[in-house]
């Protein structure tokens, strides 16, 4: 195929159309990356006076840290759980909400509503829900004899900050799942029906595997989400407690730097973060085109 | 194998738009009905409600002995080609092919048997452990036949099933699609906008318009007899001429035998002559306007005098008439159509 190609009269034109991008991502984006890479390999006296170079011992020591090991425990049963849940209830939206047919707009308009809300707003709307003291759904679950407290209960905790991630994350999955349902012919649903496949069948043996392509990008994208972008829920919630219970990756960067004042080593596991999500985008690339068409 | 009976069958959708009103259809085991018309008339809702994709909002549908009014599709025991194929992309063409049977519980070595029987008598044997996006256009239409057949239904239902296909390819599968037919005799009601294919692939044809059927009859029996002016302009190719009766009696040349209330006069391209006939015959003067060479015929469009709308002319060969000449159209009394301008039936 040929394609257009346009030519400038001035040489710097070119160069000064893509500067602004080019500044960006360097203040925002590489400056920071690689003081974070330089800061991984430095330690500093308790008071901040005095810096030494260590190499990679602050990583070697991440890896021999049960605390840090935890944590990637934690994150990976987070990460899992947040993206299962909000796919599969995005997925039962879409599924209904795509056999209407008249208020598909109207429905569409309110499951998307939820993704507006910034994440903290999100997860002190939850830390009201759950409170053990004031909360409503404590109170109900106490009526059915079960004793609710994430602040002392780990288990509790989980549910509580995978509920409070995923539901943000529903809206997002929902509208991808709803244009990936759109985008299936009609006719092939029919035919199969013609072919004697009940409604369920219909689903998990058409429909589904169709979908496959939209799955797996969210997949990807809600990973990427429950791993990096639910600081701000955590933050609200449970603040990483009770007893390290919910300390995700991400928090923990925050929680060691800015609160433990460990730069050395926040540094390093942001560095490790990074290299989690540059493999993560990679997997996606790959995978994505290979699998487009089925 | 059965008998499928269409009893004044109505639908109206929810808007109120009524796409069938009134349709009434008695299909004989093993017969090949053609549904024609033009986009919007009726015909694929009609196949749908066949098929059970859509509703029926008034009338009986007797498929065999049953009254499948209320039944799901997957329960009326019949196949259906799409016009898309409609094959699953994510399976191989021997998944397509086994997909009904394994709803239906057959048995893994009948279902092999099955498909391997389908898949010699369409010719795609050798792709079936391909997946449809690496078949051809012609490749798939097999798939999708191939994929109604193993089913052995009571019926086969084709919705456009040739109109994604190029020219030559088109003409191929008809023909393949015909054999078959004729072979498994299995009853078939087949849609198409396409004249030709209606009237090559039809044991009897349906021409519909508006929701309602204009013509019900054998292909030459339509052809030769078109019952109303719309059967007339749509089955034939080049259409058929109309001519105003009032034109005829002012130029002295409508013929005394015509049947009263005729005020339209029809006449097959093919059935206008340049050289005078025998027998009793109609008798026109014009002057070429087009003289267009189709290989082994050729269409001339004539203005009529004093009448602004041409006629086509269909002759062998190329005529030796040049643009701009005047000449002499006669037309055999027996070749005639009269129809009726306000009704727009014939009046014979």
């Amino acid at each position: 195929m040929q394609t257009k190609r346009m030519t400038f009269n001035s040489r710097w034109l070119p160069y000064a159309l893509l500067a602004p991008q080019v500044i960006i991502t360097l203040v925002f984006f590489v400056w920071p990356a690689s003081q974070a890479l330089w800061q991984s390999m430095l330690r500093q006296d308790p008071f901040g006076l005095r810096t030494t170079f260590v190499w990679f011992q602050n990583f070697e020591r991440l890896f021999e840290d049960s605390h840090y090991l935890a944590s990637m425990k934690t994150t990976l049963i987070f990460s899992v759980s947040t993206t299962l849940l909000s796919m599969s209830v995005a997925l039962l939206f879409a599924v209904m909400v795509n056999r209407m047919i008249r208020s598909q707009n109207a429905y569409s308009t309110f499951l998307v509503w939820p993704y507006a809300v910034a994440p903290a707003i999100a997860g002190v709307l939850w830390w009201f829900i759950f409170n053990p003291s004031v909360g409503i759904l404590p109170y109900i679950l106490e009526g059915f004899g079960y004793d609710w407290n994430h602040r002392l209960d780990a288990g509790d905790a989980m549910i509580l900050v995978v509920v409070a991630a995923a539901w943000k994350q529903i809206s997002y999955n929902f509208l991808f799942f709803l244009a990936g349902l759109h985008s299936i012919p009609q006719s092939l649903v029919e035919a199969a029906a013609i072919d004697g496949a009940s409604r369920t069948k219909r689903f998990w043996t058409i429909i589904f595997p169709l979908l496959s392509p939209t799955t797996f990008f969210l997949m990807v994208v809600n990973v990427v989400y429950a791993m990096f972008d639910t600081f701000g829920v955590i933050h609200a919630t449970t603040e990483g407690g009770p007893a390290q219970a919910t300390n995700i990756l991400v928090y923990k960067v925050y929680r060691d730097g800015f609160v433990g004042n460990n730069l050395g080593s926040s540094a390093a596991q942001s560095v490790i973060l990074m290299v989690i999500v540059i493999a993560l985008t990679v997997v996606q690339f790959r995978w994505i085109e290979r699998r487009v068409n089925y | 194998m059965a008998r499928i009976v269409i009893d004044d069958l109505h639908k109206v959708y929810a808007g109120g738009v009524k796409a069938v009103t009134g349709v009434s259809l008695d299909i004989a085991d093993g017969e090949m009905i053609v549904l024609v018309g033009p986009s919007g008339c009726g015909k694929s809702t009609l196949l749908r409600m066949v098929a059970g994709l859509e509703t029926i909002t008034n009338g009986t549908l007797t498929i065999g002995d049953r009254v499948v009014n209320d039944l799901e599709p997957a329960d009326r025991d019949i196949a259906m080609v799409f016009q898309n194929y409609a094959l699953y992309p994510h399976m191989t063409v021997r998944g397509n092919l086994a997909y009904g049977l394994k709803n239906r519980g057959v048995s893994k070595p009948d279902i092999e048997r099955r498909v391997n029987e389908a898949a010699a008598m369409l010719e795609i044997a050798d792709f079936l452990d391909r997946k449809p996006r690496a078949l051809s256009g012609g490749q798939r239409q097999r798939v999708a036949m191939g994929r109604a057949l193993v089913r052995e239904p009571a019926a086969f239902l084709f919705d456009e099933p040739l109109s994604n296909l190029d020219a030559k390819l088109r003409v191929q599968m008809r023909v393949e699609i015909r054999q078959l037919q004729r072979r498994l005799r299995t009853t078939s009601l087949y849609v198409t906008h396409d004249q030709l294919e209606a009237l090559t692939m039809a044991d009897r044809l349906v021409v519909l318009n508006g929701g309602v059927i204009e013509q019900v009859g054998t292909p030459m029996d339509v052809y030769a007899k078109p019952a109303s002016v719309f059967v007339a302009g749509f089955i034939g190719s080049p259409a058929m001429n109309m001519i105003d009766a009032g034109y005829l009696r002012d130029h002295g040349s409508m013929p005394a035998e015509m049947p009263s209330g005729t005020d339209i006069v029809g006449v097959r391209p093919d059935d206008l002559l340049l050289a005078k006939p025998e027998g009793p015959h109609l008798a026109l003067q014009g002057t070429v306007a087009l003289l267009e060479p189709a290989g082994a015929e050729s269409h001339i469009y004539v203005t009529l005098d004093g009448n602004s709308a041409p006629l086509t002319v269909r002759v062998q060969g190329l005529p030796s008439v040049l643009e701009g000449q005047g000449v002499p159209l006669y037309a055999p009394l027996s070749a005639l159509h009269p129809f009726n301008k306000a009704s727009g039936k014939r009046t014979d």
